[in-house]
């Protein structure tokens, strides 16, 4: 289940986060990925597990949400889509492998976030983690967490929570990727390692070892 | 003076009795990759500082690059434990060779025979030092780097690596290096591998540590961590315009 997912409610729409990592085995097939899939203009889904399985089941729903969407003639609930994709992993549960979170805004619940992990349970959480390296976030959580969080804090939450992941995990690392959805619209955020903070036992990045051997001042020691 | 187990191994071979010996199943706390290469002055060597424990990088600062007497480098990736017995057995063996007082010492050749040896015997008994090892060194101005695997399977060569840098910096080697290269340039050759492989290798971690061997000794220099790139148009959003979800 190499990932780490993350959906979290604030007080307005949904913050969606996610690293960048495809593995086949211990390889990295590809270290910037893109988790969060659009499912209609707002609801998308953040993919852990099977890559092939989550994309597949991304796409089903994709389709059945459009046809929907034109039979109701209105923007698809975030409730609908969750369900349709617990429905698809409910229904295959002895051939599928993949856990999923889906987030988005519609105008009766506002933001809401639905876990649908292994086996096609449905779970509407205000905040929902997923993937192998959420193993590591149970705890930050159980103490970061807060209801009514802003745009910005809940955004910042999750980036440094996905940070903290890809530390320790390694099944998931590369960038982490937010979505942002509510009454506006949606907005994709992209940060790089250098804008991330550095944890416990990580150090300053540089070009090279000889750069640091010519610096005329010594640099500072951390622990 | 037994030198070579410290474990009491039971010698009889018939199939029904070796479940009834110890063996090392699989590893626990590992290390990945280390690269060696050949230089002007001695051998450079590469390794990160990760002891992962299955996918979590539980420990990131394991030194993997250590001194065995006083012309050998030792580099090690698999299991620490592992690493760690081995550098007692080293140990016992220079000591010992530093009792005969002789004015002599082990160079990288015998170091290097004397692990293939402990490594290969090990996997004859089912139960191996589940390592692959890089021995570097210099002695009397000629310079030794080999490769002793887990099995057994030893050889020497201008440069070197173990695990995911035999398939990721081996290539960047046979194209890149050459005889008498510099300080400089070697370090610039291993960075360029190391990069490859923290992009690329799941277990590495970013944290790197560069060793030398050269005639006047062992040099260790601190570790540090090296910038990574990600500012690629084609990273921003990949699937913009995508059939579907990829």
């Amino acid at each position: 289940m190499g990932t780490t997912i993350i959906g979290v409610t604030y007080n307005g729409g949904v913050v969606l986060g996610a690293d960048s990592r495809t593995s086949t085995g211990m390889y990295i097939a590809n270290r910037a990925s893109d988790k969060i899939t659009q499912l209609t203009d707002n609801v998308y889904v953040c993919r852990s597990g099977s890559a092939a399985d989550s994309q597949i089941i991304s796409d089903y729903v994709r389709y059945y949400l459009h046809q929907h969407t034109i039979q109701l003639g209105q923007p698809a609930t975030v409730k609908v889509a969750a369900n349709l994709v617990r429905l698809i992993s409910y229904n295959n549960k002895n051939m599928l492998e993949t856990g999923l979170i889906v987030g988005g805004w519609d105008k009766y619940e506002g933001g809401k976030i639905y876990g649908i992990p292994l086996g096609g349970t449905i779970i509407e959480q205000p905040f929902a983690i997923g993937g192998s390296g959420s193993s590591y976030l149970y705890g930050f959580f159980d103490q970061a967490w807060k209801e009514g969080m802003t745009k910005d804090e809940a955004e910042q939450l999750v980036v440094k929570a996905v940070s903290l992941a890809i530390a320790r995990d390694g099944a998931s690392g590369g960038v982490v990727r937010t979505v942002i959805i509510n009454e506006e619209g949606v907005t994709r955020n992209f940060y790089t390692g250098d804008k991330l903070p550095l944890w416990h036992e990580e150090l300053e990045p540089h070009n090279s070892l000889l750069d640091i051997l010519n610096a005329s001042v010594p640099e500072p020691m951390s622990t | 003076m037994n030198l070579i187990d410290s474990t009491q191994a039971k010698n009889t071979l018939l199939s029904s009795e070796i479940a009834a010996s110890e063996r090392t199943l699989y590893p626990y706390v590992t290390g990945t990759s280390v690269i060696g290469i050949k230089y002007k002055d001695g051998i450079l060597m590469a390794a990160d500082m990760g002891g992962s424990y299955g996918s979590t990088l539980r420990y990131k600062s394991v030194e993997r690059l250590k001194p065995v007497g006083k012309h050998s480098l030792l580099g090690a990736s698999g299991e620490i434990s592992d690493f760690q017995e081995i550098l007692r057995y080293l140990d016992e063996l220079i000591l010992y060779d530093n009792m005969w007082d002789d004015g002599n010492s082990l160079g990288p050749k015998e170091v290097h025979n004397y692990l293939t040896r402990v490594m290969y015997n090990r996997r004859n008994k089912f139960n191996p030092l589940w390592n692959s090892l890089v021995l570097g060194g210099v002695k009397n101005g000629q310079k030794y780097l080999g490769t002793v695997s887990m099995i057994g399977v030893h050889f020497e060569d201008n440069h070197v690596a173990t695990g995911f840098g035999n398939h990721l910096a081996r290539p960047i080697l046979r194209d890149e290096w050459h005889e008498n290269l510099s300080f400089e340039d070697g370090v610039k050759l291993l960075e360029k591998c190391m990069l490859v492989l923290l992009y690329r290798d799941r277990s590495a971690v970013n944290k790197l540590q560069i060793a030398k061997i050269t005639e006047e000794g062992f040099t260790s220099y601190p570790p540090y961590a090296l910038k990574t790139f990600w500012n690629f148009s084609a990273f921003q959003n990949p699937t913009v315009g995508a059939e579907g979800s990829w």
